[in-house]
């Protein structure tokens, strides 16, 4: 039955698992680098996975216009939003508080999201992408607040460009969007401030 | 959970909506990602008046949960008025647990302190702030003001510094001293003492700013710089005590004067209740202590 995708799959129990997520999320952006786990379950309609989902019960709601990709906006998840979250999904990029890309999907430039201004440069997106996995990939330094000397990661399934954009993004500085990567139920969040380079052979 | 959950039954975990905290919540994570930048938040009414720490309240009400030890220090005391009652309050609508003791708290919320012993990681320092903008006494203007974070134009600031100078001949700014986060922001550290400045600078602990009547959050994360402004021939220097401690000796702490008598009596003792009294349980003895064992024999 189509609607149940849409009806169920929120948190049983909302106020501590929204808190639980959120410190998560808070750890991790506040120590980029530092992967964590994502402990409560939400179930949003396929393709987005469980802790993409439970980000989003966590985060939006009718203050924050969400962008969905294309794969996204055709699944049951614009209505799993609408439903538990109370949140709006909007077409133009400009405009979105929150992106949502699933694993395997185009990470469109970060430069097509809202960047705040000079004034505002909170007023940003954040976006959250699936990635295949947190291990195995390209190794990437990280340095920046929030990390003691370097962090390495080596996560697998970003875009080939990926160390070019997010150096576009460092370069805006103070404004910028912030990323939060999920890979299954784990999480590793890259603020704006982070910079991040290739690991020299 | 039966008896705290009946206790709990007319207010929301934590006493705010969970609204707001989503919107509380969104404010800290853009404050943590853009380090010493004020992020403006629809501040809530709160069941105690502005300025007694509503701003950090609220920041703690939207990341404390059923987990966490909470401590809260009130100019380093973690039994005056303003700390009880916090620490009370939480009680009553988290049922979290509390603690006087640094080491073993998770959250700590601070009216213009920050603990001596040094914090570490996975400690949360939630700042209670009265005035988050540090312009604010040299530009009125909200939109002036902004407008020189944006362009990083804080030449004012370093006028008023030097005015100091001019004046007294060193730089009398004692409390809420002027930071620079991370080369880009020049931050309020609220009302604390300079000598806690050098705690912020690349500290284990992530902290959390609230100013409940201006309505603003901001952050420094964990291992950021944090640098006090001062001028080469005029380094920053933090205050610096005659005598150690009267009760605990303890040295290179930041001591509160208590009026004893009415003939000039005095005695000058550790801000930090709880460092004091953890020095006294380590056998630590100050001068004023031992007199007063004397005279109790």
């Amino acid at each position: 039955m189509p609607d149940a995708q849409i009806f169920s799959g929120a948190f049983a129990e909302p106020v501590f698992a929204a808190q639980s997520v959120f410190r998560t999320v808070m750890d991790c952006m506040a120590r980029p680098g530092t992967i964590g786990t994502i402990a409560a379950a939400a179930r949003p309609p396929q393709p987005l996975g469980a802790a993409a989902g439970a980000i989003a019960l966590t985060l939006c709601d009718h203050d924050t216009p969400v962008w969905l990709t294309p794969q996204l906006s055709k699944s049951k998840l614009p209505g799993w939003l609408a439903f538990h979250a109370g949140a709006a999904v909007t077409v133009e990029k400009q405009d979105a508080r929150f992106a949502f890309v699933e694993k395997g999907a185009v990470v469109p430039g970060f430069g097509l999201f809202a960047q705040g201004t000079q004034e505002y440069p909170d007023r940003s997106a954040t976006l959250v992408v699936e990635i295949e996995s947190f291990e195995g990939g390209r190794p990437l330094v990280l340095t920046g607040p929030g990390i003691r000397d370097e962090a390495v990661v080596a996560p697998q399934g970003l875009p080939e460009t990926f160390v070019a954009l997010a150096g576009a993004n460092r370069a805006m500085f103070p404004r910028g969007v912030d990323l939060i990567l999920v890979a299954g139920d784990r999480i590793l969040c890259l603020p704006r401030t982070t910079v991040i380079n290739n690991r020299e052979a | 959970m039966t008896t705290a959950a009946s206790e709990l039954a007319t207010y929301n975990f934590a006493y705010l909506d969970e609204q707001t905290k989503r919107m509380i919540r969104r404010a800290i994570l853009k404050a943590i990602a853009i380090p010493g930048y004020q992020v403006p938040f629809a501040s809530r009414e709160m069941p105690m008046p502005y300025g007694w720490g509503t701003g950090g309240v609220q920041v703690t009400a939207a990341i404390l949960g059923p987990e966490d030890v909470l401590k809260v220090i009130d100019q380093g005391a973690d039994d005056t008025t303003n700390a009880v009652s916090i620490r009370a309050f939480f009680q009553k609508v988290a049922n979290v647990a509390v603690t006087t003791r640094t080491r073993a708290a998770t959250i700590i919320q601070t009216r213009h302190r920050i603990p001596e012993e040094k914090l570490t990681t996975g400690q949360t320092l939630v700042y209670q702030v009265p005035i988050p903008e540090p312009l604010r006494f040299l530009e009125p203007r909200e939109t002036e003001t902004r407008k020189m974070h944006a362009l990083e134009e804080y030449g004012l600031m370093h006028v008023k510094l030097y005015e100091d100078i001019a004046r007294n001949g060193h730089i009398a700014t004692t409390y809420a001293y002027p930071v620079k986060v991370e080369g880009r922001y020049v931050m309020d550290p609220s009302p604390t003492p300079k000598f806690d400045n050098p705690k912020m600078h690349m500290s284990e602990a992530l902290q959390l700013f609230g100013a409940g009547r201006e309505k603003r959050i901001y952050a420094v994360p964990p291992h950021t710089e944090v640098v006090s402004l001062d001028f080469e021939d005029h380094p920053f220097e933090v205050q610096s005590f005659d005598k150690p401690c009267g009760l605990c000796g303890a040295e290179n702490v930041y001591l509160d004067e208590v009026v004893l008598d009415d003939r000039g009596g005095r005695m000058f003792v550790c801000s930090d209740t709880d460092h004091c009294e953890d020095r006294r349980a380590h056998g630590h003895c100050g001068t004023m202590l031992a007199y007063g064992k004397e005279a109790a024999r």
